[in-house]
């Protein structure tokens, strides 16, 4: 089974996750700024007087894309690396993925997920 | 004709006209997104536009010869006879570049009132409205100050430095009466506006002050002490206002930037009418007391929703406009300026008056032409777009443009 790891992090963290990422064998991966809140709702910012409320807070998403047995080590890391233990730092979510095809090649499935060095080839 | 006094006078003209640009970045900081260009071209295009107005008749309705207190004669209709020569106006410098720095000041005026309506304007409704203020609001009230018109020297005897009944009450108030014509942006009161580029709006503060020099320093319309002396004032007053609206902002939350040098604005707008007139500590004082007079007005407008005033015009330019104008009543000393008049601190609470006097017939007449002009524009050409355009945002819906690709 190949599986998606949505990882939803602080934007400050980003470069802490991709570091124990890349030291537990993760190579692939994309990055998209978004924005967003979960239960910690928001923050209060200063205006011109007073202050004012922000609902939508910028985050960072990971994408990555690999076999099932590799999940739970994948997201234990990701936890380690982008947790503060205060509200905001986060949610994961996983899923199947049907397939992958990889576009110079055309291989798919696991061979398109296959990179030297890459924790699914260890 | 003096090359030092003319030579000043060009600079500073072109210091005035940069204020515009400066501006359009100080309000663009503040909108969303979407509206970005908008609110940019509202102030830019006034330099198009009122350009040629001041050039066609409007340099006369100011500043031809005084027919009645009321209004400049047509003598100087698209600047017939004025030249390289000198005028009586300005006795050092040619008569046109009297004209030309006294243009940016008119450029700057209706730019000003931009900041009540943006975000929901419809821009031809907007043209039209600004070529009639001007005509109908600027060009008389500026006649009546420094024309030799009711207020003024031949009249009711108000100081006014550089602008601060002429420019700032008129822009201020103007913007009120135009807010509570055009209505609320849609979602005020439930949603917050953020702003989406506080730095340029720092950029444009920035550039303010810098053109101020020129607002003020150039008012003294030669290169002498009391340039010099007007400059000094400003810088102070921008300054302690600047440094008191820090405080207010820290005592509520954490010093905020965008109020930082909204408060810098702020003792920039008070200081003008008295740059002139006041000692340095006078301006300290009318820029620190400046801070607090805007910054709890837009808390008390903003905090229960009155009315979607929406970047603070009247309250920083109106409020502060008309505490500059009376301060100036308070604080004047011909001992800066053999050619002003001493306040009521130096002994003469008429000065006050005067000043009071000339405020409030301007204010009335900014108020109440603005919002007639308003309501019948609103009937024959609609003041603001739909909703959907107001939804999508005026840098498409207005202009089929895109702040960033």
């Amino acid at each position: 089974m190949i599986k998606k790891i949505e990882a939803i992090i602080r934007e400050e963290k980003l470069e802490d996750v991709k570091n124990a990422l890349h030291e537990i064998g993760i190579v692939g991966m994309n990055v998209a700024e978004i924005r967003g809140h979960g239960r910690q709702g928001g923050i209060t910012l200063t205006g011109r007087t007073g202050t004012y409320q922000v609902d939508m807070l910028p985050k960072t998403q990971l994408n990555i894309i690999l076999s099932e047995h590799n999940v739970d080590k994948t997201v234990t890391t990701i936890c380690e690396a982008a947790s503060t233990g205060q509200e905001g730092d986060g949610i994961i979510f996983i899923y199947p993925v049907d397939d992958v095809v990889r576009i110079r090649t055309g291989e798919s499935g696991k061979e398109a997920l296959h990179y030297e060095g890459d924790i699914d080839t260890r | 004709m003096d090359s030092g006094d003319t030579t000043w006078i060009l600079v500073s003209s072109a210091l005035v006209l940069v204020m515009t640009p400066a501006l359009a970045f100080f309000y663009g900081g503040m909108v969303r997104k979407k509206n970005i260009l908008s609110t940019l071209n509202l102030s830019f295009i006034m330099m198009a536009l009122i350009s040629i107005q001041w050039l066609l008749y409007g340099y006369t309705l100011a500043f031809g010869s005084d027919v009645k207190g009321l209004i400049g004669g047509l003598e100087f209709l698209g600047f017939a006879g004025v030249g390289p020569e000198t005028s009586d106006l300005a006795p050092t410098i040619p008569h046109m570049l009297f004209a030309a720095f006294q243009m940016m000041f008119a450029i700057i005026t209706p730019a000003l009132i931009t900041g009540a309506f943006v975000e929901r304007v419809r821009f031809k409704t907007f043209l039209v409205f600004s070529l009639l203020w001007a005509t109908l609001v600027y060009d008389p009230v500026c006649h009546w100050v420094w024309g030799g018109g009711i207020l003024g020297s031949d009249g009711l005897g108000a100081l006014d430095f550089a602008g601060g009944t002429v420019v700032h009450i008129t822009a201020g108030f103007s913007a009120l009466a135009f807010a509570l014509a055009i209505g609320p942006r849609k979602g005020f009161g439930k949603t917050s506006f953020e702003p989406s580029n506080i730095p340029y709006s720092v950029l444009g503060a920035g550039l303010l002050w810098m053109g101020w020099f020129g607002f003020n320093g150039g008012s003294a319309l030669a290169a002498d002490g009391l340039a010099v002396h007007a400059l000094f004032t400003t810088n102070t007053a921008a300054a302690a206002a600047g440094l008191v609206w820090m405080i207010l902002s820290w005592i509520d939350n954490k010093p905020s930037v965008l109020g930082i040098v909204t408060g810098a604005v702020v003792g920039l707008v008070a200081v003008t009418p008295g740059a002139g007139f006041v000692t340095p500590l006078g301006a300290l004082l009318i820029g620190g007391l400046a801070a607090p007079i805007s910054y709890y007005a837009i808390k008390f407008v903003k905090g229960r929703n009155l009315i979607d005033e929406s970047l603070d015009v009247f309250a920083c330019h109106g409020l502060g406009g008309l505490w500059g104008a009376l301060a100036t009543g308070l604080f004047a000393t011909t001992a800066v300026n053999a050619g002003g008049a001493n306040g009521l601190f130096y002994g003469n609470p008429g000065q006050f008056l005067s000043q009071l006097w000339a405020a409030l017939i301007a204010i009335v007449v900014s108020v109440a032409v603005t919002y007639l002009l308003a309501k019948i524009l609103d009937r024959l050409m609609g003041l603001r777009v739909s909703d959907s355009e107001e939804q999508v945002g005026l840098d498409i819906s207005e202009h089929a443009e895109r702040a960033y690709a």
